[in-house]
Parts: structure tokens; sequence; C-alpha cells
């Protein structure tokens, strides 16, 4: 079969839709990279530093006056730096307006995995591949 | 994939697709390096896998800071670095891996051992044996050509159980702290398992037929000034290779072959020989390089914790899982 294949000038056009970043315990299968991230602003609900992700709570208001709960995760610590920003447990508050840019999941539900966060300050967290 | 008849279909829909790369460039030794994009970035829906950076997004050389303020990561040496002569029988330190793999990714790893990754190549699947394939067929990894959706893995992991070795060398090496004694080289793998162990150097011979642990029994001895190489045997067949599901059994052996090329640079090649589940050795790691990282820096915790991982899945894997 190998050698069949070596014979073969090819480009596998698998339909599977996922998308890779970082650790061993989960790829990023359930999330939708057939399109651009997708930017959303809203107040935190909840900050949860965990090992080896974290996970952000936001609400959003859509444009039809509903309140959508998004849970967000993010990498480790470690790799959420850009010239030396820091995510840390103190990074965020209930309350905070943040604005997340992040691949969100294919299923429609609204989770999602951060690739870059705006703190409250200005400052902004961009994940840093793995 | 796992009969002809798929391959047949992936033929007919590539023969059809308007971005058909063949580009190749064999390498006599060690498996063969492609150019162009892998085949698992390819298409709508794919793998994002070499895209240029996000904007703003930390690059390969720049430096990160620790808790305690300290610089903890610099991947590349300084331009203007000249590092000095590799000092002889030594390779304790703080190593990074350097560079980006093929996917753009620092490091190797993500996507199944680093020589061999799991990209859809066919000369990057390993050399299976009938037993051994039937092996990679049981194991749904959630990276690599025959990944899955978090919540439908049967990765071992995924259940905090320890990555073991050799995917401590081949996927969970990262930032790994090395120290050296008189009788021992001990690796504490920072790569986000914080798993450690223990290569004996006192000359003692590998135990005969071993009761099998995580991390396996493991030998070294200086080859020459700058290169140790290591045997292990004895490893628990519960753990995976590396990340994209490769098995192994507990009658595998491994020898890696550290070799300190200048004051700076650390060179890592991982041969796994196991004949039941391969037709010959392969290499999982051929030559990759790590950095010297600074004495005062600290590796940061990496662990897989049983609450936050069911956390984990209780806000992330589980409600955006594809199949509801």
């Amino acid at each position: 079969m190998r050698n069949k294949l070596m014979a073969i000038c090819m480009v596998v056009s698998v339909m599977l839709a996922f998308q890779v970043r970082i650790l061993a315990h989960h790829g990023n299968a359930s999330y939708d990279t057939t399109k651009a991230d997708t930017t959303l602003t809203g107040i935190v609900t909840d900050w949860i530093v965990a090992n080896p992700h974290s996970f952000l709570k936001m609400d959003v208001k859509n444009d039809d006056g509903s309140v959508s709960h998004w849970v967000i995760e993010s990498s480790a610590a470690s790799a959420n730096q850009r010239g030396n920003v820091r995510l840390t447990r103190n990074s965020l508050k209930p309350g905070d307006k943040v604005t997340v840019t992040m691949m969100v999941a294919k299923n429609g539900q609204p989770v999602g995995r951060i690739h870059q966060l705006v703190l409250p300050d200005g400052r902004l967290v961009v994940t840093d591949l793995p | 994939m796992r009969n002809v008849g798929a391959y047949v279909v992936l033929v007919l829909a590539v023969l059809m697709s308007p971005s058909i790369m063949c580009a190749q460039t064999a390498s006599q030794s060690g498996p063969i390096k492609h150019e162009g994009i892998p085949p698992i970035c390819q298409g709508a829906g794919r793998f994002n896998c070499a895209q240029p950076p996000v904007k703003g997004q930390a690059v390969d050389t720049e430096p990160t800071t620790d808790a305690w303020g300290r610089t903890a990561r610099r991947r590349e040496a300084a331009k203007d670095s000249k590092p000095g002569p590799a000092p002889r029988h030594d390779i304790s330190g703080i190593w990074r891996v350097t560079g980006v793999d093929e996917f753009g990714f620092n490091g190797p790893g993500i996507f199944g051992a680093g020589a061999m990754p799991s990209d859809g190549w066919p000369d990057h699947e390993p050399p299976y044996t009938k037993e051994g394939l039937e092996a990679y067929h049981s194991h749904r990894p959630v990276w690599g050509i025959d990944a899955v959706a978090p919540a439908q893995t049967n990765d071992p992991v995924k259940a905090c159980d320890p990555q073991g070795f050799p995917r401590d060398d081949l996927h969970g090496f990262g930032t790994t702290q090395i120290l050296q004694t008189a009788t021992q080289v001990v690796m504490l793998y920072g790569g986000g398992y914080k798993d450690w162990r223990v290569i004996w150097t006192d000359g003692r011979a590998l135990p005969k037929d071993p009761d099998p642990t995580w991390t396996g029994y493991s030998t070294g001895k200086w080859v020459d000034d700058t290169t140790f190489v290591v045997e292990t045997n004895g490893t628990d067949d519960r753990t995976w290779l590396d990340n994209a599901g490769r098995p192994h059994t507990d009658e595998m052996r491994v020898e890696e072959r550290f070799h300190r090329v200048d004051q700076d640079t650390l060179e890592l090649t991982v041969i796994i020989n196991d004949p039941k589940y391969y037709t010959k050795p392969w290499a999982g790691l051929d030559k990759q390089p790590f950095k010297l990282q600074p004495a005062d820096s600290s590796i940061g915790e990496g662990r897989c914790v049983p609450s936050e991982m069911a956390l984990y899945d209780s806000l992330i894997s589980k409600p955006a899982n594809p199949e509801k």
C-alpha cells in the first residue's frame, strides 16, 4: 500500500474539520476552522485558572438583545505571552470587559478557544504557538 | 486510512483538487522530508497548520517571563551569540526545544513523533507489522491524520495516566531539565506532564524481563566526549508512543543519543525498536535540537490534573462535541 502511494504525487483532501494547537490531551477537532476567527466583546462572569487550560466565562449581548453565555478555553499560562504580557489569575475578574478572538465550536455551542484577548486595560494577550 | 478503496477515493479527490503538491525531497538517512504543505493541512476545513502567525503573536525567538520575573524561554540563541565549545561529558542544564515543525508550531510532538509526524505523507507512517497496525487502529488520538474530537478519544493521558517513556521525549520534552550525578542522569520533563526518569550511568546492565513501569528502565554511557547513549526497556504498554497514538509493546527497546553540539545546543535522536509492532527500527526524533536556557529560569508547571480535566470535559469537550 505504501509502495503504491509512494508512486503517486498527491495531496490528501480528507474533510477533517479540525485545527491544531497545543497540548496532548486534546486537539481542536471540535472547533470550526473553515472560517476566520470570531471576535466578540463581552463581560467576564468567571475566570478559572487551571492546568493545563484556563477557562474564561463571559456573557455576550447578541444583536437581538439576548445574552449568550460563552465558555472559552485558554492555553497554559506559560503559553499565553507576548511582549511579557502574562495571563494570570489576577488578569481578569467578573465584571471586566474583554474582547476575545477565538475559534468556535463546530456544533454552534458558545464554546471557543482563545487566540487573542484584549485585557480591560487594553493590553493584548496572544496565545503562543505550542 | 484502512483500506485500498479509501486510498482510491482519495486519489480521485486529489486529482480533482486545485492544489496538488508533489514536491518531495528524499533524504537517504532518516525519515523523508517533504517540501510543501503536509496533506493533513490541505483543503478547506483541514488542520489550520502552517499559517502565518496571528498579528502580534509571540514569535519563536521572543523570550518570555516566568512568575519570578526571570527570562523563562528562549528558543533561539541571540543573533550575535557565539556559543563556546561543547563541554566534555555534560548534557546538564535546562533545555528548550527549538525551531518550528513542518506545521509552523514551536517544536515537534503535537502531531506525533517529530521525525515521523502523522501528517498524511505515506512515508511518515511507521513500518507497522499487521499486529502493530491493528493496535494503532484501536487508538483514537486527538492529533494527527486519524484524530477524533476530544470527547471521543481513548488517549490514556485523557484520564491523566502518565505519558510515560518515550512519549515524554517525543511530545513532553518542551523545556526539560537534565541533572547529572556521579551515577545518574535525571530527566525532569517540563513539557506538560511533569514526569521524571532516572538513567543509570554506573555500568549496570538493563534488567532482564522486568515488571514494566511507566518510564521503563534506562542505562546510559558516553561513547565519546560529547555523545551520551541510553538504552531503555521495560516500558508499560498502556502508554502511547506519541500524540498520534502510535502503539508499543512492553518488549520495546528505545535508544536515545544525546549529542552536545556546542555550549548552547543539544541534539536528541530517539530510535524505536519493537519487532512485534514494527518491521524495523525507526527514528521518533532525528537530531532534534534544543537550546540551553538561562540557569536561573523556571520550567513552569504543566500537569494533568484529574479534577481540572473533569472541569475541561464539563465546560468544553462535552458541550463542543461535534456528534451532538
